[in-house]
């Protein structure tokens, strides 16, 4: 099965450094009411956080910051059909909102009730296209709908068989702010960690998460957490970002020369080269496309050079209409030919929409500028 | 790690057309394709349509199709286990990578190969579905009062219902069925083969005098029958029958010998029947003939029997000899021994008066040119007479026609 070894989250690890960054913007006397709760729930003392939750909501009863960790906190009691209340009236309440739809979906897949955590996680991506962790879960659901067919076709048992990986609870809301009731802090990026950590995905989340996610492996003490990381936001996704794997390939592209020069002129170069990227991915031009990628270009999963271009060919190959937008380019020179290029990366293929700091690290060889590293994140 | 990936369909369709080597069904088969055939009405009652419908979708590249016409398919039959495995397929396709078809972790390779061969049986005998102008070579002449007559190809996994429309058989409906485990030729008591030759069905058994095992009921067959016996085949207890309920059908090679239906069709075909004792020709591979060629042999071996007919009312017992077969035995007498007693008793006669009525003539499947005749002798003469009902096989021998074998039927 595909589903196999990733995202155990316990409720815990990751509820937390968003939760106090989040708790910091409300309004003292609410919030403390909120902060206690979370510092209770991460105490593994849930029954004290829903106190602390419901004392909070009394005061507003409507606050879908409140009601969402409470369902969580429910969730974490195994009061599933409570919880599932929740998140299934924050969904009629805040329909915008991704994250009660995926936390529900969690719930009935927890059910193994997978056709209706398939309509919310659906819901979850209509609402937010390029929601990363919904995306994942959706791919979980799938497999496991997979294997209860496969169970009735081979007359099989695997309800106890193999990892079945667990969904990915959303500890937060992000972004959006709900039409009426408190303002999610801004900072609140982090979704759920993965214990994929080695995943190399990073996604392209919308706000910039002050918070270094963390994805910890096994449960783990919170605190560490908020260790200064900074690393990409941590959610497992399909980025529509590269991911880049080393290999030889030297085909030069005949629609970026370089011809070297002074310092304005290789500017301007890099330039060319990348807005030459861009436009490559966008026409879906492959191969244009990978001739911009040097032979040294850096692997970070330890992947062959095939298997990455073979991966990039298959996404772009995909059906309908790819738009690549570059703003706001920063060339940073380190010698003479080499260069850090650090931009704002706009991406919208079908089902699919993205922005995120990509920096691309460029060589010049031979008076060309390759890539020979590629980061997504800040 | 990633995110729902659609995998695009393009990589299933290959890997389906691999796995169940589909592609090799774009070639028709050696009696024809049905696709060319212009009004080819068949009875569509089973699954293969819409399954056929998720096998283009995906050749077509559209999952999602696919996914929605095997969900329709699985809310008809939801016990047909070769749609929950497309199915799980279709889903995991949108999680992951596929390889195969049949992508279970923990599969047991022969169940796996089951129903492959079951979906590679199924869409094969649906896209290649013999034409309406021909008939099966082995129905050549239906007797008046027979209505029906079925013919089982083991091969193609497929049991053909014909209705005699004025002694030409004429499409009725077909169904997947399973054969023996170790495929088909049966010789032995426990060697898992289906009989190959021209049987009767001899009954119904009800489901109500059966186990479960057997689902919607039995219709039990003659086998071994006398030419089996004469061959040294042994073992008993060949049936047409249903399906256990825990599942839509069994794979293309599943029985101890019988011949396996799903239950929904073997209660269509039972309906059909309706009681009659319907012939059962069993074959590895059904030939199907134009209407013309069909004519054409049964011509030519009507004119043997008449032959054989008047030879026999001539009382030149020589000539009436001369229809059988130097191999001829029965009864415990070889060709030499019947000799002696027709030479002995033919000399004795003034007159011989031979009607033949209700005949069936059937060509048994096979290799070697071997013919069943079935029927009403009306024998009269100066000094005996004798109604019987007589069966004979008869051989081709260096171009003509004798018989091997003949006894009551």
């Amino acid at each position: 099965m595909a589903s196999s070894p990733r995202l155990r989250l316990g409720l815990f690890q990751s509820l937390i450094a968003g939760l106090i960054l989040m708790g910091a913007s409300l309004q003292p006397a609410f919030a403390d009411n909120l902060q206690d709760a979370e510092q209770l729930l991460r105490q593994k003392q849930p029954q004290q956080a829903l106190e602390k939750v419901d004392a909070f909501l009394a005061q507003r009863p409507r606050d879908p910051q409140g009601r969402f960790f409470r369902g969580l906190i429910l969730t974490e009691l195994n009061r599933t059909p409570e919880a599932t209340a929740v998140f299934q009236k924050l969904t009629e309440d805040y329909p915008e909102l991704p994250e009660p739809y995926n936390n529900l979906a969690v719930l009935y897949a927890q059910q193994k009730q997978y056709d209706k955590a398939k309509t919310a996680l659906e819901m979850a991506i209509r609402t937010h296209p390029s929601y990363a962790v919904a995306h994942e879960n959706l791919g979980d659901i799938y497999a496991r709908m997979a294997t209860q067919a496969y169970d009735r076709a081979l007359q099989l048992d695997s309800s106890n068989a193999g990892a079945q990986s667990k969904l990915n609870l959303i500890r937060e809301m992000v972004g959006n702010t709900p039409k009426n009731g408190v303002k999610p802090a801004a900072s609140t990026a982090l979704a759920a960690a993965s214990v994929a950590a080695a995943a190399p995905a990073a996604v392209p989340a919308a706000p910039r998460p002050a918070t270094p996610a963390t994805p910890a492996p096994p449960p783990v003490a919170p605190k560490v957490t908020e260790a200064a990381k900074p690393a990409a936001p941590a959610v497992p996704a399909t980025p529509p970002a590269a991911q880049p794997v080393a290999a030889p390939v030297g085909k030069p592209v005949a629609d970026a020369p370089a011809t070297g020069g002074d310092a304005a002129s290789a500017a301007a170069d890099i330039q060319r080269t990348v807005d030459a990227w861009a436009a490559a991915w966008a026409r879906k031009d492959v191969k244009a496309y990978l001739a911009h990628y040097a032979g040294d270009f850096e692997v970070p999963g330890g992947k062959p050079r095939s298997a990455w271009e073979g991966e990039r060919r298959a996404r772009i190959d995909k059906p309908g209409t790819i738009e690549v937008r570059v703003d706001n380019i920063r060339i940073r020179a380190d010698g003479e030919d080499r260069a850090n290029v650090t931009f704002q990366q706009y991406y919208r293929a079908p089902g699919l929409k993205s922005s995120a700091p990509k920096t691309l690290q460029l060589v010049r060889r031979d008076g060309r500028w390759l890539i020979a590293r590629e980061r997504v994140g800040g | 790690m990633k995110a729902a990936r659609f995998f695009p369909g393009r990589t299933f369709a290959r890997i389906l057309r691999n796995a169940l080597c589909l592609s090799s069904l774009l070639v028709p088969l050696a009696i024809g394709s049905g696709q060319s055939g212009d009004a080819v009405r068949y009875s569509d009652s089973g699954p293969e349509p819409m399954l056929e419908q998720v096998f283009r979708q995906i050749e077509r590249n559209r999952l999602d199709l696919a996914l929605d016409q095997v969900d329709a398919l699985l809310h008809i039959w939801p016990n047909f286990r070769l749609g929950h495995l497309i199915r799980g397929d279709l889903l995991l396709a949108r999680a992951s990578a596929l390889t195969t078809i049949g992508n279970a972790p923990n599969a047991p390779a022969e169940r796996l190969a089951d129903l492959r061969d079951e979906a590679v049986a199924r869409i094969r005998a649906y896209r290649d579905k013999p034409p309406v102008d021909r008939v099966p070579r082995y129905l050549l002449q239906l007797p008046a009062d027979q209505r029906h007559a079925v013919v089982v190809d083991t091969r193609r996994s497929r049991l053909y219902l014909y209705e005699n429309v004025d002694g030409r058989p004429r499409f009725v409906a077909d169904y997947y069925v399973s054969h023996g485990r170790l495929g088909s030729e049966k010789m032995r008591e426990g060697d898992k083969k289906t009989p190959l030759g021209v049987y009767q069905v001899t009954g119904f058994l009800p489901p109500a005098r059966l186990t479960s095992f057997y689902g919607a009921g039995a219709l039990p067959i003659n086998y071994p029958n006398a030419w089996d016996r004469k061959q040294g085949r042994n073992g008993h207890g060949i049936w047409l029958h249903g399906t256990p309920s825990d599942t839509f059908s069994r794979p293309p090679r599943a029985s101890d010998g019988c011949v396996v239906l799903a239950n929904p069709d073997f209660l269509a075909l039972n309906n059909s029947l309706n009681g009659e004792s319907v012939p059962v020709i069993i074959s590895d591979s059904v030939e199907w003939l134009t209407l013309d060629d069909w004519q054409a042999e049964r011509a030519e071996f009507n004119r043997a029997l008449e032959q054989w007919r008047r030879d026999w009312e001539s009382r030149d017992v020589e000539r009436y000899l001369a229809n059988y077969s130097p191999q001829f035995s029965a009864g415990g007498k070889d060709f030499t021994a019947f000799a002696r007693q027709k030479r002995d008793v033919s000399a004795s006669r003034q007159w011989i008066k031979v009607d033949i009525r209700k005949l069936s003539t059937f060509r048994n499947p096979g290799r070697d040119p071997l013919v069943v005749v079935t029927f009403e002798q009306d024998y009269r003469s100066d000094s005996l007479t004798s109604v019987m009902r007589k069966q004979q096989y008869w051989q081709k021998e260096n171009g003509r026609w004798r018989i091997v074998f003949e006894g009551e039927a």
